[in-house]
């Protein structure tokens, strides 16, 4: 690793792999640590000693990746398993999903955090429908990058006809699944072809390696586009307990700023009771701040003595989102048990926790006509349309414009499982589905 | 490196946050979560240099209120001395209670046997969870890291443990956003891991800009050392040579180490690194990993890690 090197300044890029199963995500994973030279001696004789034991011919790079026992004996990935590495110009944290239909909950995970998720398809299979359903994961996640490696170009015989023939198919697909920002790169997972390195296979090619393009994506929100949306965590009140006799008054909201910058003197309004009030200091341990922003973990204190608890939110005065106890939104459901009207769920929005119920469910979205589907129940990975009242009322905003406070999770009462993932609105609209549908489930 | 070597570090953008300020903020917005969201944390604080992190960072998190929540160590009762004395220094500078699950008083009164290979690493587990249910510790904060090992890069920030204190790999929560589910029914209880998204060198770079104090064997030092399979062992009371060969490998060295266990079952790193910059050089061009160059109680299996974790380990 070459990451000592690392500017002190150098930012973090989170990526997700996504695509079919056998795509060849874990090779592909495995040949970015390796050739960036971020796997040690010891791990790579590990790799080698047991693809030698199982009688292959060279290291199996999946075996980098697949950590469980029961990835091993099987073969597969079950698991979202985190890889680190680094280059000389920026960090990575990347988020290896599995491409089994049964682990989509997976994809999701990995996707939510992702700046830019890597889907691989297989050059001779194109697009199947599971990469569909990655990309439009993707895409209501609003991930900002989408890459798409079209691996094993060495099987189509660098073939720049079948490259872009399937080029044109994912910049199709992606239009109508509304993905921000497609990008394309040919590679060879198992070779190493434009992986790390530039390869001469592919002398058509005259874009960027995988890793290159990787290195170059923007990352970030422009926070000052934003208004400030503070969700409080902890009040800090010391009182008696305070280790410096000064801060025995002390009343600070701890937090970590979800959108825009705050500076003292601000104007702001405490959700949900709407009272206004300014910032009067941004506190750290390491002393005060003359400004913070997103996504900093700061304690701000307010000129006011206003009651405020946690899963309340200090927003811009100058543009506060509206409550509200009835919710529109896109669910991607990760529970067992299929969701049904009627049903009695909590919900995580930032650091608060309501009751709500299942009002309706509209449909579901039918990957391969791309359209909604009336429907009263979501299965397991299904993605779709509900209708949820919440016992109290959210500053919920658009996902697709607020990807921390468009957020919540769907947990069940009984066993705290997490039931899925939820976008405030119609996260659906962002894409446009071609072809006919019935008026009353148009989005 | 690679075909980037040229090339300018992509530079923070006004209003980015660099890789360590975004570690920092991730870390600290987790321990946040947890200490509302719990009725009783705890964190598992052993001297070594994560566990110091971890606890720097819920300090930071607090201020100006005390650190809310009490440490548990489980003492093996072959801890290195200085890390001992470390420890305790933290506990009183930072007016913590310190609670101590003791593996020797385990072995005293018969619930646990010593083995054979005289290792107490895998004895840490009962304790640990007899610590946790006697204490009532509903969420347990821990320095592990996903880039360790893995069987840890598989395990979610938040992770979910049965009343036995296992954990089921293959049955976890999905982990959304930064939204932590921390639901959990009586008797279960929630590993929290605000590191996971760290790698070793962010440790030590983060301990450099922080300027963290660490105990001395982190750094290079002279020490009497012998070789047993293929690790640097510490020649102390609970780590002496048991063969001939053992024995006429004794010799004193310039050392350090790179993680703190147990004296019997961590090896030294032969290293000059006497400073947090040398040890940042060493560790950025090392070869090996951290546990695997060190740790004896990892190099059991290939799954070695999973099957101790499942157990209800670290």
């Amino acid at each position: 690793m070459s990451t000592a090197t690392l500017p002190a300044s150098a930012t973090l890029l989170r990526l997700a792999t996504a695509g079919s199963v056998d795509d060849g995500k874990s090779t592909l994973v495995g040949r970015l640590l390796y050739d960036s030279k971020s796997v040690l001696a010891d791990q790579l004789d590990a790799v080698e000693r047991v693809s030698r034991d199982r009688g292959l011919d060279g290291a199996d790079l999946a075996l980098l990746t697949d950590g469980l026992r029961a990835e091993r004996e099987q073969g597969i990935t079950i698991d979202v398993a985190y890889r680190y590495f680094a280059t000389a110009r920026r960090a990575f944290v990347l988020a290896d999903c599995p491409g089994h239909v049964q682990y989509t909950r997976n994809t999701v995970t990995g996707a939510s955090t992702a700046d830019a998720v890597v889907l691989l398809i297989d050059a001779r299979k194109g697009l199947l429908e599971q990469t569909r359903r990655h990309l439009a994961v993707a895409s209501l996640l609003r991930v900002p990058h989408v890459v798409v490696a079209v691996n094993k170009i060495d099987l189509v015989d660098y073939s720049a006809e079948r490259y872009a023939e399937l080029a044109a198919e994912i910049r199709a697909a992606s239009a109508d699944l509304g993905v921000p920002a497609i990008h394309t790169v040919p590679v060879s997972a198992l070779v190493g072809d434009n992986v790390v390195d530039r390869s001469d296979a592919t002398p058509w090619y005259d874009g960027p390696s995988l890793l290159e393009l990787l290195e170059d994506l923007p990352v970030g929100e422009d926070v000052t586009a934003q208004h400030l949306r503070f969700p409080v965590q902890v009040v800090l009140r010391p009182q008696g307990a305070a280790r410096d006799p000064q801060h025995v008054d002390y009343r600070g909201y701890a937090g970590q700023i979800a959108e825009g910058v705050v500076r003292p003197g601000d104007e702001v309004v405490v959700l949900p009771s709407g009272k206004r009030t300014l910032v009067e200091a941004i506190d750290t341990a390491d002393g005060p701040l003359a400004e913070a922003f997103a996504p900093q973990s700061v304690t701000l204190r307010l000129t006011d003595d206003i009651d405020i608890a946690r899963g309340d939110t200090i927003v811009a005065a100058d543009d506060v989102p509206a409550l509200t106890q009835d919710v529109t939104a896109t669910l991607a459901w990760l529970g067992e048990k299929p969701l049904r009207a009627g049903q009695r769920v909590l919900v995580k929005h930032t650091t608060k926790v309501v009751q709500a119920v299942v009002r309706d469910v509209v449909g579901r979205l039918d990957l391969d006509a791309a359209h909604l589907v009336p429907g009263d129940t979501l299965e397991l990975n299904d993605i779709g349309r509900v209708q949820l009242r919440l016992a109290s009322p959210v500053p919920a905003e658009e996902y697709a414009e607020h990807r921390r406070t468009g957020a919540f999770c769907v947990i069940d009462p009984a066993d705290g499982l997490t039931l899925a993932a939820g976008m405030v609105g119609d996260a659906l609209a962002a894409a446009r589905f071609p072809g006919d549908r019935p008026a009353d489930f148009a989005i | 490196m690679t075909t980037t070597t040229d090339a300018p570090a992509v530079q923070a953008a006004p209003y980015t946050l660099s890789h360590l300020d975004l570690l920092e903020s991730e870390a600290i917005h987790i321990i946040r979560e947890v200490v509302a969201e719990f009725e009783r944390p705890a964190l598992l604080f052993s001297g070594g240099k994560d566990s110091v992190v971890m606890l720097h960072l819920a300090a930071k998190a607090f201020w100006p209120a005390p650190v809310p929540f009490p440490v548990v160590h489980v003492d093996t009762g072959h801890n290195f001395p200085e890390v001992l004395a470390y420890r305790d220094a933290e506990v009183e500078r930072l007016g913590l209670r310190l609670v101590v699950a003791s593996v020797q008083d385990y072995l005293d009164d018969g619930r646990l046997q010593e083995r054979a290979d005289g290792t107490r690493n895998p004895l840490q587990t009962q304790p640990l969870l007899d610590a946790i249910s006697g204490g009532r510790f509903d969420a347990v904060f821990g320095g592990g890291r996903r880039d360790e090992e893995k069987a840890r890069a598989k395990e979610r920030v938040l992770s979910l443990r049965d009343e036995f204190g296992q954990w089921d790999p293959r049955n976890q929560r999905p982990e959304l956003w930064n939204l932590y589910n921390g639901r959990h029914r009586p008797g279960e209880h929630v590993r929290a891991f605000p590191l996971s998204n760290w790698t070793e060198l962010d440790v030590w770079r983060y301990i450099e800009r922080e300027n963290i104090a660490l105990p001395g064997l982190y750094y290079a030092h002279e020490r009497e050392v012998f070789d047993r399979d293929g690790m640097l062992l510490a020649v102390g009371p609970y780590s002496a040579p048991r063969t001939d060969a053992e024995a006429a490998s004794v010799r004193t060295e310039v050392v350090r180490y790179r993680t703190v266990g147990d004296m019997s079952c961590t090896g030294a790193v032969s290293s000059d690194a006497t400073t947090v910059a040398d040890v940042i050089a060493e560790v950025a061009t090392t070869r090996i990993t951290e546990r695997g160059a060190t740790r004896a109680d990892d190099r059991i299996s290939e799954a070695a890690m999973e099957d101790r974790k499942k157990e209800g380990y670290f």
